[in-house]
């Protein structure tokens, strides 16, 4: 162990960690947190012991990474106290933090791509006042490796390598960097089962020598056979403190982080689904990294209704919504609209099949920050005519529409010339839906549709795919958000390692059964 | 025929170094992430600067030196523009060109075309009398570039400093959480570009053509923008580079001087033309690896903390 002067070392003690008298290794108390005025935290404590695997588990958004960077010193406190091994340590850049002895690996790995994992270790020594070269770096890289019983080449460049090893790489990382209390934000995400399993036990190791370590997850079910203790968060706050595993359910964990409040339900009513206007048989996709992030899923859209698909995000949704609108092919299997197989056919064939797809970063792929509000409402028209000729665009009658459709979505912030980058998030999405929500949407996908609006603007957009459903169109909601999908969704289905679970009818689907299916549980 | 060979290699060193030591000097800037598009300005610069000095009744080196000095404080003015103050890398690159060429033409209008001695020819110190004429007829400040070239490459590769220096180019997130220093490191590596870039400056007036005239620099400076592309921002496809267009720019002039009937604009033209072919090159295999610091041109603010 290699730790810096002050940091606190680990003592080798096996075994639990109640009753040793020792000063807890981090304790977090009373943290408040806001984020432009909008509390992320409030009131939230978080309470680790030496030796021990914490998990702190919560849904997207619930305060686990903000807690975490908090006691890592990337993020300052607005109120609250951090005590490390029982000191009252100032933290003010991550510097002192890892001084302190706390290693956080981010959910985004901080190393430089062109460089070798000893360059790497190189780096972070020598930012931390410890001279060392390369070549000795790549000695601690070899020794460390060996000790915690992994193989990582240190002259292997970090691009070269897969998801796994960088991770191990920036563990290793932290660990040479002496760290004692080890934070992983959300370490299974990216990896693969047989690469969770190793980590985890990993991880489980380290603790028998005595680290402490956080593990953060959505994926309780992966972690819980490797934890000791559990915390769970909800909206910024802690709701379930240090319950020691065997204690707890997965379904009193799952209501925990839930919660059992769901807003009343702005679903049409027509459940008398029409015909069937997209089927997607036996679909995959490939990964950018390699591998598929879509495997063999199949589903049945029908006119009339709303086929909610809920899930932690990176389990495919992306690449799926992706695929719908012609921007990924197909790995394998079909996809038809209305009976007619469009597997590849171009984006404008889908559009003039009826396909509309409100995409979850409106300005990567549906809207142009630099056009006005016109421009943008005209882009998916002017290809088919509507505007005028090759030579001769009708300006007028593009303002025209523009200012009919600002006054029936009610979209405040600018008139017809005012560049779409100046909008609300909330405008932004009524200029959007006002775009693809008019004539001819038979097939609407939405991804994440409501993200970053606040309530208001996040129910004009739930009343305006119900209408448009109740006008005999058709929705695939893919969110990440629960609430949204319960409270919009005739059906719902849950992906997860990118396959859907069977859909639950609207009545079966309680945030609790659903939760259970997102955690892998079932 | 090998009459022809030995004059020719006799004056390309000569045509080489200034292309040798800005190019190094974009190496230094461009791995710490900073595009620098001024060495047109800061040769100008420093040849002037160089050569005024030598005029004021000052010994050569001085005039060297003057000429290193010149080109770091116009490269000053670049660093705060684009690492203080994030002013876009491409823009105030160009406005130090026209900033450096600006300040020559004024200043230095009523000093062209005197003639002044310059640097001695190892040949014409007394204890290089008898060297052969390949090297008899080089300055010294041609093996001081070699010098300098494995100093840069030793600095990048074989030091902490440069380790922090190339990960603050690749990418400077990860390099501000291992603790580096972002802006010192860039405004540094800014600062070093600009002294080599006035040395390749005085190279031309003190070492090379021992006057000045307005526009000497003739676009050498934008060769060397190319040059570094063409060298992967490596030291030693720098020297492959500055030898490869200090040749071509030699020969031509080495064979109108031989009386070979060469159209003179096509021969001026010839390393600009070899500047637009290495270029469209580089771009075909630069999905492999051109070697481009991944984070240049990138202007980093850390996420400020809430
Ligand atoms: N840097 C930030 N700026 C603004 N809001 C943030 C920032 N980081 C987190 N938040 C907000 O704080 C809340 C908690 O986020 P986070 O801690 O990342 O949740 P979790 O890790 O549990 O998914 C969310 O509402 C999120 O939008
Ligand atoms: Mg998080």
């Amino acid at each position: 162990m290699t730790a810096g002067a002050d940091a606190p070392t680990p003592v080798a003690r096996p075994g639990p960690h109640e009753g040793t008298g020792r000063a807890p290794a981090l304790l977090l108390r009373g943290i408040d947190k806001a984020f432009d005025g909008k509390p992320a935290l409030t009131d939230a404590g978080f309470r680790l012991e030496w030796g021990e695997v914490h998990a702190l588990v919560g849904e997207n958004g619930a305060g686990k990474s903000t807690i975490m960077n908090i006691a890592a010193a990337v993020y300052a406190a607005d109120a609250g106290e951090v005590v490390v091994d029982g000191r009252d340590v100032p933290l003010k850049n991550p510097a002192d933090a890892i001084a302190a002895g706390i290693g956080m690996v981010h959910q985004h790995f901080r190393l430089v791509g062109r460089f070798s994992v000893a360059e790497n270790v190189a780096l972070s020594l020598g930012g931390a006042g410890r001279k060392c070269s390369v070549a000795e770096a790549a000695r601690l890289v070899r020794e460390k490796a060996a000790e915690i019983g992994f193989r990582l080449d240190p002259a292997a460049r970090i691009e070269t390598l897969s998801v796994a090893e960088q991770q191990r790489a920036e563990i290793l990382k932290v660990l040479l960097l002496g760290a004692g209390i080890l934070v992983l934000d959300e370490p299974t995400a990216v990896l693969t089962e047989d690469e969770a399993q190793a980590l985890l036990s990993l991880v489980k190791g380290l603790a028998g020598q005595g680290h402490a370590v956080v593990l953060i997850t959505h994926k309780l079910r992966e972690v819980a056979g490797y934890c000791d203790r559990i915390t769970v968060m909800r909206q910024g706050r802690t709701v379930l403190a240090e319950a020691p595993i065997a204690s707890v359910t997965m379904e009193e964990v799952a209501r925990h982080a839930v919660g059992e409040t769901s807003p009343a339900p702005v679903r049409s009513a027509a459940e008398s689904a029409g015909a069937e206007v997209l089927a997607l048989k036996g679909l995959s996709i490939a990964r950018a990294g390699g591998g598929l992030a879509v495997d063999g899923l199949s589903l049945s859209l029908r006119a009339g209704e709303i086929l909610g698909i809920a899930g932690v995000g990176g389990n495919g949704q992306s690449e799926l919504v992706a695929c719908l609108n012609g921007l990924l092919s197909v790995a394998g299997g079909h996809l038809d609209i209305n009976g007619v197989d469009m597997t590849r056919a171009s984006i404008a064939a889908r559009r003039a099949a009826g396909l509309r797809v409100i995409p979850a970063d409106r300005f990567d792929s549906a809207m142009a920050r630099g056009l006005t509000l016109a421009e943008n409402l005209a882009m998916t028209e002017v290809p088919t005519g509507a505007y005028g000729g090759a030579f001769r665009l009708r300006r007028g009658a593009m303002r025209k529409a523009a200012e009919q459709a600002i006054a029936d979505r009610e979209i405040r912030g600018g008139g017809p010339a005012t560049q779409a980058a100046l909008l609300s998030g909330g405008n932004a999405q009524k200029l959007l839906l006002a775009r693809e929500l008019a004539g001819g949407a038979r097939v609407i996908v939405a991804h994440s549709p409501s993200r970053g609006l606040d309530m208001r603007a996040a129910r004009a957009v739930h009343v305006a795919l119900v209408e448009a459903v109740a006008q005999g169109a058709a929705c695939l909601l893919v969110s990440e958000e629960l609430e949204e999908v319960i409270a919009l969704s005739h059906r719902i289905t849950v992906m997860n390692r990118g396959a859907l679970s069977a859909p639950l009818n609207a009545a079966e689907a309680t945030p609790a059964r659903l939760g259970e299916l997102m955690v892998g549980h079932a | 025929m090998s009459e022809f060979l030995l004059a020719w290699l006799t004056v390309l060193p000569s045509y080489a170094a200034p292309l040798l030591l800005a190019g190094l000097g974009l190496v230094l800037s461009e791995r710490a992430g900073v595009l620098n598009l001024a060495p047109e300005g800061m040769m100008a610069v420093g040849a002037m600067t160089g050569a005024l000095t030598v005029l004021g009744g000052h010994d050569p080196w001085t005039g060297v030196l003057a000429g290193v000095a010149a080109g770091t404080a116009l490269s000053l003015g670049f660093g705060l523009a684009v690492v203080v103050f994030r002013a876009e890398q491409t823009l105030a690159g160009l406005a130090t060109v026209a900033l450096g060429l600006g300040i020559t033409g004024v200043i230095g209008r009523a000093h062209v075309q005197k003639p002044f001695e310059g640097l001695a020819r190892l040949s014409e110190t007394g204890w290089g009398a008898d060297l052969p004429r390949l090297i008899g007829q080089q300055t010294l400040l041609i093996p001081v570039a070699l010098v300098l070239l494995v100093a840069v490459w030793w600095v990048l590769f074989r030091t902490a400093a440069g380790l922090r220096l190339r990960a603050v180019g690749e990418d400077p997130a990860a390099a501000d959480v291992a603790g580096a220093n972002v802006q010192a490191i860039q405004l540094a590596a800014v600062l070093g570009s600009g002294a080599l870039c006035g040395l390749a400056g005085a190279y031309l007036s003190v070492a090379s053509a021992h006057v000045w005239v307005e526009g000497m620099v003739a676009g050498r400076g934008w060769v060397v923008v190319a040059l570094v592309i063409f060298a992967r921002w490596r030291p030693a496809g720098v020297l492959w580079g500055a030898l490869l267009f200090g040749g071509t720019e030699a020969l031509t002039l080495r064979l109108q001087a031989v009386g070979v009937d060469f159209p003179v604009y096509l021969g001026a033209m010839l390393p600009y033309a070899l500047t637009l072919v290495v270029l469209t090159i580089a771009s075909l295999r630069r999905g492999a690896s051109s070697g481009e610091p991944s984070a240049l041109g990138f202007i980093y603010l850390r996420q400020d903390k809430h």
